[in-house]
């Protein structure tokens, strides 16, 4: 009995910790972006970034819009494309797929999954870049960042919803037939509406990993510092500006880098903060 | 919410239920022939042969494991949904054979009602609950949609529990509530057979006396099938009652007949054991 209860109390103070811990980490390094983009927030005012005539932070222009363009473009395009895809193809291994298919479909979904992002870089500069270079030279370019973007966030979209339609109650399912609803009449009018947080939940994921991935777009996108025009144009993303930069950065441009990430956090977390919104069922 | 159900001295608003043909006059609308039924070579269900009489309460009882959900299932082909399940034999609904490869399973399941165990409203509004499956079979007009809507949550006493917040998660209805919205959403179909699965057991006993005057009450317009447990019930509401035992992990039909024959004079000694509670 004794013991018992002092193994509670230790569980509860392991899970305490580990808390705490979890939460710490988050707030130190947010502390750290903020400390180390101190020296320019205190000097100039937010809005620069915005207004300056462009990014020569060398000579004191910081003007981060081009970044943050081509970063909301691979990433929404990215997102245009793999979600259609990913809920769909969840659909077909929950729904659709003969048992003897969709374990092997499965499987090759995770395995997609666990590929690491600079092999996904390297196949789109030697296989894709060329590609899209015969279609409308240069070939680095918006187009294959988003490409390169949908194919890493393809599996977690589907996996994501894949698990939240694999967890609506077999119940409902067969309340559903037992009323006479067609697979996709069930589907859209149940499993959807009651899987859906999970969905949200996955397609955020998705887009945090778009917005944040720095190693592939860098090697696809071909980093200049522009608005875009149209998908042929090369694009640099605010990830890629701090790997590409943060080897010589010093001063005023280090710090300007650090506000990029701030940015790119502030970006996540507003995406959360949607996803909370948008992911509620109302009547769950 | 639980209030709602346990203080009203009078919990029905029910609307005006035709009566169907008295069940004096037996008229089988299902019709049952040799139906075995497999889960992965297994036999659970073993060559039943029974009739169902229109208009009528159905009773099955018997002990768990003897096949008797397996047998409401199969009347409205719910089995197709388990892949390693196979049934063989004839179920005829209307002199229809519903295994034939080419009779329409969605019209079949509008004709046949199903209400299950556990009450499990869609996560969706209560309206939804009723009117998606509606929309599914092609009743969209509004007015239409609105009216029967009304019409079935006040057949099964809902109407003045939730007429005001027909708009808020049906997940927040209370047990018995769940239960009877079930019934409402089935009702909506305008089924002309009604499975139910102990709809009972998963309720307290107030909400449970609540359902069960229900189906009594849904008596006459419906053709009724229950699973139940409780042979109190069965006895109570029940019109004809069939006795399901296990042989040799399969189950069989023991007897059928009228629920006063099967529970006061039973013809065979199992039924006989089994209903005055010495044996199951």
């Amino acid at each position: 009995m004794f013991q018992s209860v002092q193994n509670d109390a230790l569980t509860c103070w392991v899970l305490r910790a580990g808390a705490v811990i979890s939460a710490l980490v988050m707030l130190l390094i947010l502390a750290f972006l903020l400390i180390e983009s101190w020296p320019v927030l205190d000097q100039i005012t937010p809005a620069r970034f915005f207004t300056d005539t462009s990014w020569h932070p060398i000579e004191g222009t910081y003007n981060l819009t081009p970044m943050l363009s081509g970063t909301l473009l691979a990433s929404m395009g990215a997102l245009l494309l793999a979600i259609p895809l990913g809920i769909t193809s969840a659909l077909f291994i929950v729904f659709y797929a003969p048992t003897h298919l969709a374990l092997p479909y499965k499987r090759m979904i995770e395995l997609l999954a666990g590929i690491p992002s600079v092999v996904f870089g390297f196949w789109g500069l030697t296989t894709l870049v060329p590609l899209i270079n015969q279609l409308h030279p240069p070939g680095a370019s918006l187009l294959a960042a988003i490409l390169v973007l949908t194919l890493m966030i393809l599996p977690t979209i589907t996996l994501t919803t894949y698990s939240a339609l694999k967890a609506v109650p077999s119940e409902f399912l067969h309340n559903a037939a037992a009323l006479g609803l067609s697979r996709w009449g069930m589907i859209h009018g149940i499993a959807f509406p009651a899987a859906r947080s999970g969905i949200v939940a996955g397609v955020i994921l998705a887009a945090g990993r778009a917005i944040g991935e720095t190693m592939a777009v860098l090697m696809v996108a071909g980093n200049v510092v522009q608005h875009p025009e149209g998908l042929f144009d090369p694009i640099r993303t605010l990830a890629a500006n701090i790997a590409l930069e943060m080897a010589y950065a010093m001063g005023d441009h280090r710090a300007v880098l650090f506000v990029s990430g701030l940015l790119l956090m502030l970006l996540v977390m507003v995406l959360s903060a949607m996803a909370s919104k948008i992911g509620k069922n109302q009547y769950a | 919410m639980n209030q709602t159900d346990n203080n009203r001295e009078n919990p029905f608003t029910l609307g005006p239920l035709q009566m169907g043909p008295a069940c004096c006059d037996p008229q089988p609308v299902i019709q049952v022939e040799n139906l075995s039924l497999q889960y992965d070579g297994k036999t659970a269900l073993d060559n039943v042969t029974l009739d169902i009489y229109r208009g009528c309460i159905t009773a099955l009882i018997g002990p768990s494991g003897c096949g008797k959900t397996s047998f409401l299932s199969a009347i409205n082909r719910l089995t197709d949904l388990i892949p390693e399940c196979k049934v063989q034999g004839c179920i005829r609904v209307d002199g229809r054979n519903i295994y034939e490869p080419t009779h329409n399973v969605q019209a079949l399941r509008r004709q046949i009602g199903m209400v299950f165990q556990k009450p499990t409203p869609f996560p969706l509004s209560i309206r939804r609950n009723i009117t998606l499956p509606l929309r599914e079979h092609g009743i969209t007009q509004r007015t239409q949609v609105e009216t029967i809507t009304e019409q079935v949550l006040s057949d099964v006493g809902l109407w003045d529990e939730v007429c005001d917040r027909l708009d808020t998660a049906a997940l927040s209805l209370s047990g018995g509530q769940q239960q009877r919205l079930c019934i409402a959403r089935a009702l909506a179909l305008n089924p002309q057979i009604l499975l139910m699965d102990e709809p009972c057991s998963a309720l307290d006993p107030i909400a449970s006396g609540v359902v069960e005057d229900l189906i009594c009450r849904l008596r006459g317009r419906y053709t009724i099938v229950i699973v139940t447990h409780n042979l109190a019930q069965a006895r109570r509401i029940a019109n004809y009652a069939a006795f399901f035992w296990v042989k040799e992990r399969a189950g069989q039909l023991v007897e059928f007949g009228r629920c006063q024959h099967i529970f006061e004079s039973p013809t065979h000694e199992l039924t006989a054991a089994y209903v005055n509670g010495a044996r199951g």
